[in-house]
């Protein structure tokens, strides 16, 4: 159980219709490989965020995978069309089931 | 012929220095704050350099651009965790920091100002000790560990509300006895390979130390987040990985000597804007 993870997001607040917006989010999380090894040599088990997905009124807009290798505190921008008015819902999957979530809403103006 | 081995050694020098010159760039963080990245040198280093210069001059475009935004800047998670911390009763007396100090931004300008001589205690403080000192006098709480993670969180928490501001510590006054320690430190070779903070900080900034840049080992940026290890480092850490690398025996964190060192070091770095959390590498 991966502890201290808490997700952020930044999104604009209104956007033209049709308009591209950057969008950046990070989740905190120590994403441990499961390569590594504690003091006594035993493994230390694999703990990380797998899977990153961003959904636009219900139309996914951005699905990641990720693997072992992507280091500690996940950090990913994106650009997003925005065809109307609406909410921005993002997803974090932990390797131990939990699941984060974040939503922002954002206006055309 | 006394034209030609200028010539030739003008050549030499072109073609076996590895410069690597500080970038000319400016930092605005959040879009609002304009840094003070370089400025004229404090009066004390006027025979030795015109200008100080920033760190975060001598890194690349990427992580350069890490910093100018909060959002960007993984050292804001360290940050956010302090703020937490601020607000947690912890001791005998049921006190958290926002007890006594209120808003965390009420501490804006303390971190631009220290190291700092106390008068009570009779010694030149860090931050963190005067952190420590609230813990047990005020709080009857245990003392954090020097450099250790909850308590470099609280300091470059107390320097990001500083952002902006020019560091001015007092290097005369009763705190002069310490700073003249840290200056005799500072021009002392230590290690195997006899080197002193000044041989690469003062001597050859901007130069390549093998594979990366020697900046002037300004601390106005502290505490730094560092890619290599992802977290927040504070200046006797850095200290002492340097010494190590000198192949020295160092002093530990939070000894009188590192003080003293902090103190000077930070007195170099008067009029650069406080930067804490950083980015390097």
């Amino acid at each position: 159980m991966a502890s201290g993870v808490k997700p952020r997001v930044k999104v604009p607040k209104t956007a033209a219709v049709g308009e591209a917006v950057t969008i950046k989010t990070l989740i905190s999380h120590p994403m441990e490989s499961g390569q590594r090894k504690d003091k006594d040599g035993n493994t230390i088990p694999r703990s990380i965020i797998n899977r990153f997905t961003c959904d636009f009124n219900g139309e996914n807009v951005l699905d990641v995978k990720m693997e072992p290798a992507i280091s500690t505190n996940p950090f990913f921008e994106f650009e997003a069309t925005v065809p109307e008015a609406g909410e921005f819902k993002f997803t974090w999957y932990d390797d131990d089931g939990s699941v984060y979530e974040e939503t922002k809403t954002i206006t055309i103006g | 012929m006394r034209r030609i081995t200028s010539a030739l050694m003008a050549t030499l020098i072109t073609t076996t220095g590895a410069f690597a010159e500080p970038v000319d760039d400016t930092l605005i963080l959040n879009e609002e704050t304009e840094m003070v990245m370089r400025t004229a040198a404090p009066e004390h280093l006027s025979e030795v350099m015109d200008e100080v210069m920033s760190g975060w001059l001598f890194r690349g475009t990427e992580t350069r651009a890490m910093q100018s935004d909060d959002f960007d800047n993984p050292g804001m998670i360290f940050v956010e965790q302090a703020q937490e911390v601020w607000n947690v009763a912890d001791g005998t007396e049921g006190k958290s920091c926002a007890s006594c100090h209120n808003d965390m931004d009420s501490m804006a300008g303390v971190k631009a100002t220290y190291p700092k001589w106390n008068e009570a205690a009779g010694e030149v403080r860090t931050l963190q000790m005067q952190v420590n000192d609230c813990r047990t006098e005020r709080m009857g709480a245990e003392a954090w560990k020097y450099d250790s993670g909850v308590a470099i969180n609280m300091e470059a928490a107390l320097a990001s509300v500083s952002r902006g501001m020019p560091v001015n510590v007092a290097i005369d006054g009763p705190a002069q006895s310490a700073w003249e320690l840290g200056k005799e430190l500072y021009y002392t070779r230590t290690g195997q390979l006899e080197l002193s903070c000044a041989n690469c900080h003062e001597d050859n900034y901007g130069m390549m130390i093998r594979a990366d840049h020697l900046s002037q080992g300004q601390i106005n940026g502290f505490p730094v987040y560092r890619l290599k290890n992802t977290k927040l480092n504070g200046s006797h850490s850095r200290f002492k990985g340097c010494i190590r690398d000198t192949r020295a025996e160092t002093y530990s964190a939070g000894s009188p000597e590192f003080v003293a060192l902090e103190l000077y070091v930070a007195s170099r770095g008067n009029g650069l804007s406080v930067e804490g959390p950083s980015i390097r590498n």
